[in-house]
């Protein structure tokens, strides 16, 4: 649910980074607060387990700049990828404009993938959306894990409607903004429509 | 259903309202730092000493514990824990919840007490909650949510935010 300011012109999206424990979600948003110039961004928020586990979310605001006048910011979260914080990751869910989905590229993770794959539409309807709905993207990350998955392998499996889909090696950036800058275009895109 | 549709759309006669509500309650309640999100996190009116506390991330992570918080309720089968109050060794933090959409926060230190903070939000939740239903009524007499400012938004547009 983005928020228009009309009297201090901004306007803040949500995108939500969703996709199974240890699949690169936080890595994401490790590297764009890294690669992104300090006047353009906040602190990066993660409550996470001692051990780093995202525990409830990460958080990331960045400021892209103006948009037709409108001061334009994303507000970027992962959710707990672990299966048993489903609760937490339901509530991270609420007023979503956009999904970014983080797949493991490796074989044994791809019983994960479609598991979390299922949550997330089931989650999103819980909140109210419909995953053919929103603005949407997926990330194959860990490409250069030896063994990875073919593309098409995973394609075929993840895909759910012809999304924008990228590689990604998220710890060296491969892929991590291209997906952040699709799913940010669908959002503004949507906006336009409304 | 929510109840301003899809999106909050804020204008700057409500926006005035507001930030006047929350000048009164920061004087009235000795308070250091008063702000408005909304339930998702989205910030969107503060008074008070803003320079030393991260405006963005405060407002994230209420939206967040109230989330949980609201989560604990409908676990025990309350509807929402309308308050919750967090006692630091300087600074407390009071949050409430408004009109079921909104998040009310005032952080206060010794010159202040938890009775007075609570007296003076009440009041102010109030008059906040009033501002809200004038924008309920405004949309519903409005009719369509005006034209979006990103209406003829381009591809060159948003290919230029994401050039360094």
């Amino acid at each position: 649910m983005s928020f228009i300011n009309y009297a201090s012109r901004e306007i803040n999206c949500k995108i939500v980074y969703y996709g199974p424990g240890l699949g690169g979600k936080t890595t994401n948003l490790q590297y764009i607060y890294e690669r992104t110039n300090p006047q353009n961004k906040g602190q990066l928020i993660s409550l996470a387990t001692e051990t780093d586990r995202t525990l409830f979310f990460d958080f990331l605001p960045l400021d892209l700049g103006s948009v037709r006048g409108f001061r334009t910011r994303f507000h970027l979260y992962t959710v707990p990828g672990q299966v048993f914080y489903d609760a937490s990751r339901k509530l991270i869910l609420k007023g979503v404009d956009g999904v970014i989905f983080v797949a493991d590229s490796q074989e044994a993770r791809m019983d994960a993938n479609l598991e979390s794959l299922d949550n997330l539409k089931h989650n999103l309807r819980e909140n109210g959306f419909d995953l053919a709905a929103l603005p949407y993207a997926a990330q194959f990350n860990k490409r250069d894990l030896p063994g990875a998955v073919a593309y098409d392998v995973m394609h075929r499996a993840l895909n759910f409607k012809g999304e924008p889909t990228f590689e990604a090696v998220a710890p060296k950036g491969v892929g991590v903004f291209e997906t952040l800058k699709a799913v940010a275009k669908q959002v503004l895109h949507e906006l336009a429509r409304k | 259903m929510t109840m301003l549709g899809p999106n909050l759309v804020m204008y700057e006669e409500e926006f005035d309202r507001i930030n006047s509500v929350l000048g009164r309650l920061w004087m009235d309640a000795n308070a250091k730092i008063v702000f408005l999100v909304d339930k998702n996190g989205q910030q969107i009116a503060a008074k008070g000493d803003l320079e030393k506390v991260d405006a963005t991330s405060l407002a994230s992570l209420t939206a967040g514990n109230v989330a949980a918080t609201d989560g604990l309720a409908r676990l025990i089968g309350e509807k929402e824990f309308s308050i919750l109050f967090h006692e630091g060794e300087r600074d407390n933090i009071h949050i409430s919840i408004v009109a079921q959409r909104l998040i009310l926060v005032v952080i206060f230190d010794e010159r202040s007490s938890l009775g007075l903070v609570r007296l003076r939000v009440r009041k102010a939740a109030a008059e906040v909650e009033e501002v809200l239903n004038q924008m309920v009524s405004k949309a519903a007499e409005q009719g369509e949510a005006p034209v979006s400012p990103f209406a003829e938004i381009t591809d060159e547009d948003i290919d230029a935010l994401f050039t360094e």
